[in-house]
């Protein structure tokens, strides 16, 4: 079986998660509709890493007795330490736009809406943004909207910002001192061109760029047995296209 | 109090009126927000705890609302919400876009009582730039610097209406975990909520029921409407119906299809009831 975009993607943010230099990841709170995060979330911790999760929309298990406050008040002590966001745009800045294209709130196209990414963003020490799609719609020189800014002025309260923005071509590096984007890896088969084609912003591009490492067969073997066992419940649309039909059956 | 339908349930609530709603992960009356389409009901704000789902979508659709203040309008899987998308096109919905913990910040403050609440983020996000009604102030106890920090104003809903697993012959109801529920019916000047079953005893003389009950303290009015969540999930009673939402998605994608569905599913089922 050839490695999914998908798996490649899960393992990508996995290593980010575990990445020695960011601020550690004891409890992290995983948004809906989020399945390649949360695979990454479940590799780390069935890789035997001592994390606690907090999956939010999972059927059954929910992890807060307090309602759905409950996530921002953990969130405002600082007892969160990682959050996934994404964008309907993101910009080169970071900003992130939820809200809509054209005019507020969204004259041209209404995406749902910011969720709680205005709080989130600032208040966990770290926020990985992941985005499939890798095009010059969504990653922009300039977001119409800011949902949540990317970096604040200083004297402004804010534990963290964007680690890393993961997509589904390469990964780039966040610099919260020049509030500027460098590239990290390209998955297999990308280019610095062909990056740069797809990308509405501009960003810093190192002498040399690794290739985004393939899953190790350990973590692949993972991915594919007890992380899928995982989600089956949660996402089981996702598994069976990633992993095929008896995915679902499991 | 008990009254004998949701149909009853929904003619409390007048034109106009200011409605909190939780999203399709957190109980939502969907029963009641098709009675409230068949009651005709016009110019209702719903307000999104602290998001939007189901509900508002078709509320919206059948032209019920004037003005959504939420974080986010969605079917979850199934996508967009197509109602909301087209009204807020067409210029017929007022849209007050926040942000979840603002949502929740606000309706604290009215259970609370007091006039507002802080809350950290939000400074630098166009929703603040949009929001006459929060302000920022320096933090009066930093020890240095300004601190600025965000304030909320109370929110006080005229309606909590939200789905529980049960009622009992006090009037409290039960929802276990789903406490986001109940802080709006704090915060709320009445609650309106429909039940799966109505059951003998009091949850809260029951230490394992009570920390799952609201008290029928904030509860004003409650009606018996089977699979009332429906097409949400009521906690471990039944899963959410996914097929339902997304043949509802295709269907409104267009103001024809949208009305055909509601022609099927809201007005021909209180046919199909009457006649039984």
């Amino acid at each position: 079986m050839s490695i999914a975009l998908e798996e490649r993607l899960a393992a990508t943010l996995a290593r980010l998660i575990m990445d020695p230099s960011a601020p550690p990841a004891r409890h992290i709170a995983v948004g809906a509709a989020s399945p390649i995060p949360a695979a990454a979330c479940w590799l780390v911790k069935l890789m035997g890493h001592p994390v606690r999760l907090s999956l939010l929309h999972k059927r059954s298990g929910n992890p807060f007795t307090e309602g759905t406050r409950e996530l921002f008040d953990l969130t405002g002590q600082g007892r969160i330490d990682l959050f996934f966001l994404g964008g309907g745009q993101i910009d080169g800045q970071a900003n992130l736009n939820l809200v809509g294209t054209g005019d507020w709130p969204g004259k041209a196209v209404r995406f749902p809406g910011s969720f709680g990414s205005a709080f989130m963003y600032f208040m966990t020490p770290r926020t990985i943004l992941f985005r499939e799609e890798h095009s010059p719609r969504v990653l922009v020189e300039k977001v119409d909207n800011i949902s949540a800014p990317g970096v604040s002025p200083p004297g402004v309260f804010r534990r963290g910002t964007a680690q890393a923005l993961v997509t589904g071509k390469c990964v780039f590096r966040f610099h919260p001192d020049r509030a500027r984007f460098s590239l990290e890896s390209l998955h297999p088969g990308e280019t610095v061109e062909t990056v740069r084609e797809a990308t509405g912003f501009d960003f810093d591009v190192p002498a040399s760029v690794p290739t985004t490492p393939d899953p190790t067969e350990a973590e692949l073997a993972l991915l594919r047995g007890a992380v899928k066992a995982e989600m089956v419940e949660t996402y089981p649309e996702f598994c069976t296209r990633v992993w095929g039909r008896d995915a679902a059956a499991a | 109090m008990m009254l004998p339908s949701v149909d009853a349930l929904a003619a409390q609530v007048p034109d106009g009126a200011l409605v909190a709603l939780p999203p399709d992960n957190s109980l939502p009356s969907v029963a009641l927000a098709k009675a409230l389409i068949r009651k005709g009901a016009r110019g209702l704000r719903l307000l999104g705890v602290p998001v939007s789902g189901f509900a508002t979508d078709i509320l919206i659709g059948a032209g019920c609302v004037a003005e959504v203040e939420t974080s986010a309008v969605s079917l979850g899987e199934a996508g967009f919400a197509p109602r909301f998308t087209a009204a807020l096109k067409a210029g017929s919905i007022r849209l007050r876009d926040a942000t979840c913990p603002a949502i929740h910040s606000m309706l604290q403050a009215s259970e609370k009582g007091i006039p507002f609440m802080p809350l950290r983020g939000i400074i630098g996000s166009d929703i603040l730039a949009n929001r006459p009604d929060w302000k920022v102030i320096p933090n009066p106890f930093a020890t240095e610097g300004e601190d600025p920090i965000v304030l909320l104003p109370a929110k006080q809903p005229d309606f909590a209406v939200f789905h529980a697993a049960m009622a009992d012959s006090e009037g409290n109801v039960w929802l276990g975990r789903r406490r986001e529920c109940a802080t709006i019916a704090h915060a709320s000047k009445a609650a309106l909520v429909t039940v799966e079953r109505v059951v003998e005893g009091n949850f809260l003389e029951d230490e394992k029921l009570a920390s799952g009950a609201i008290s029928a303290t904030y509860v004003t009015a409650t009606a018996i409407a089977e699979r009332g969540a429906r097409p949400a999930a009521l906690l471990d009673e039944y899963g959410f119906d996914q097929a339902y939402v997304s043949d509802y998605a295709r269907a409104a994608k267009t103001e024809e299809g949208f009305r055909a569905w509601l022609d099927r599913e809201v007005y021909g089922a209180a046919q199909k009831v009457a006649a039984e």
